[in-house]
């Protein structure tokens, strides 16, 4: 009993209000500077999240926002450490405000919340795990970064389309193991 | 040891707060809408400052607070020892020393780094709200991307005055699409606003929230023929002799004299150390 107990409800923040200060820092500067790649690793969650997805669940979600857990992600054991650790309801991909998964198993991009011309910001955040997150592939530029940058983007068509919407559209992070980098809506992607 | 949670506002508070600054990085200049809490000061004594900050603290921080430039006026050192209490940061007044910066109406003298975040405290975060006062039409105005009444505003300064009157607040384009109000910051300071520290804005009255992430373009409005100009008053520090800083004017007596001094304070102090003496100053013992 004790063992199930542990696997369900354990794996939170140690310290949650410092743990979740120092992660939230972590994500703000991610998603202020693109391509910018940070440890992300207080949280242990089940199988199969990554711990810097898990981080970031427990970081940003509650009661009051929507989480929508693609493919794999929705396991009974997911949901369960979810609402025992943030209380947010699992929600279908038109309502989520954080959807986490891997990019397959997000896609397509279409069903999420883009916000609207005078509330931008009711979108959604998509949460990527990611095989490999490194500094290298597609070029960014825009906001937060100083000439350009470069991230290992999943889709960097895709991401590109998403960009086109601007001041609308999706913001993402990428996380793989303990990192986490981010891309919001506002930055230009090129090729190569 | 304090019997506050970290930081003083409840997690749930500090998140809601966190997901609106994560979408202001994510849309620069646009003004996010929050929950602003009652905090233990009045508004207007930088409230919706106050809930940045203490949504983005962490122990390890070293935090600063400036009013007009000052690390020592009334609503600077209240601020300051309520984060030493509440979070148990450590606090500095040296500009190079701090790794959060919360301000009202200054961006300090010396560059920020890009490990930098600087806090502003803001009264009203809408710049059209003085030529529209309704809501419902500037949210539209802004989602348009209709910004003529701003530039009729400018000229109606040169108009009258013969320049752009505008001192202080001057409103700016971010990213070249939102409009954004600076905060009361003299016009001196715009052209700083592209830095490369992460700047965040909270209006607690108005909640709002908004930011600007490092290297944003971020471009005062004028016109071709009246260029932008950041002005400040045409002398030296009287104290440190710098000729580059943003200067405050104190009546000395009824006689009509006057001093301009640094509003800075850490660093008018910083250059008197170093061994620059003004006009009113004396040698360093």
């Amino acid at each position: 009993m004790s063992v199930s107990l542990n696997r369900a409800y354990g794996g939170g923040f140690a310290d949650p209000a410092v743990d979740s200060a120092r992660a939230f820092r972590a994500a703000m500067n991610v998603m202020a500077k693109p391509g910018e790649i940070r440890d992300l690793d207080s949280a242990q969650p089940p199988a199969p999240l990554s711990a810097a997805a898990g981080t970031l669940l427990l970081t940003l979600c509650d009661p009051e926002t929507g989480v929508y857990l693609a493919g794999a992600c929705d396991t009974p054991e997911l949901r369960g450490w979810l609402a025992f650790h943030t209380g947010a309801p699992v929600v279908a991909a038109a309502e989520a405000d954080f959807a986490v998964g891997t990019w397959a198993e997000l896609m397509p991009l279409d069903p999420y919340r883009i916000g609207t011309s005078e509330y931008p910001d009711r979108s959604a955040t998509l949460i990527v795990e990611m095989d490999a997150l490194e500094q290298a592939g597609a070029t960014l530029r825009g906001p937060g970064i100083k000439d350009s940058a470069t991230l290992s983007l999943p889709d960097a068509a895709a991401l590109a389309g998403n960009a086109m919407l601007y001041p609308l559209g999706l913001d993402f992070f990428f996380t793989c193991g303990g990192k986490v980098a981010a891309l919001p809506r506002s930055t230009a992607i090129s090729e190569g | 040891m304090s019997d506050y949670n970290f930081a003083y506002l409840d997690e749930q508070t500090k998140r809601m707060i966190r997901r609106a600054i994560l979408k202001g990085l994510a849309v620069p200049g646009y003004q996010v809408t929050f929950a602003s809490r009652e905090m233990p000061m009045p508004y207007g004594w930088g409230t919706g400052g106050v809930q940045v900050s203490a949504a983005t603290l962490t122990p390890e921080d070293t935090f600063k607070v400036i009013d007009q430039g000052s690390d020592d006026t009334t609503n600077a050192v209240s601020i300051r020892k309520f984060f030493e209490k509440t979070a148990r940061v450590a606090v500095t007044e040296e500009t190079e020393k701090a790794s959060v910066i919360q301000t009202r109406h200054r961006i300090p003298e010396a560059a920020l780094t890009e490990d930098q975040i600087l806090v502003y405290q803001v009264p009203i975060p809408e710049p059209l709200r003085f030529l529209e006062p309704r809501e419902t039409e500037t949210r539209k105005m802004h989602a348009l991307q209709e910004y003529g009444l701003m530039h009729v505003k400018l000229y109606e300064d040169i108009s009258q005055h013969g320049a752009i009157a505008t001192s202080y607040a001057y409103p700016v384009k971010v990213s070249d699409r939102y409009v954004m109000d600076p905060s009361p910051i003299p016009k001196f300071d715009n052209p700083k606003l592209e830095m490369a520290a992460i700047q965040l804005f909270g209006a607690g009255r108005e909640q709002r929230i908004y930011a600007v992430p490092p290297w944003t373009p971020v471009v005062s409005l004028d016109f071709e023929d009246y260029p932008f100009e950041a002005t400040k008053a045409d002398h030296a520090c009287d104290l440190c002799d710098a000729e580059d800083s943003y200067l405050d004017e104190v009546i000395l007596d009824d006689a009509g004299n006057r001093m301009f001094v640094c509003s800075d304070t850490d660093y008018c102090r910083a250059r008197r150390e170093a061994g620059h003496v003004g006009r009113l100053g004396e040698e360093a013992a």
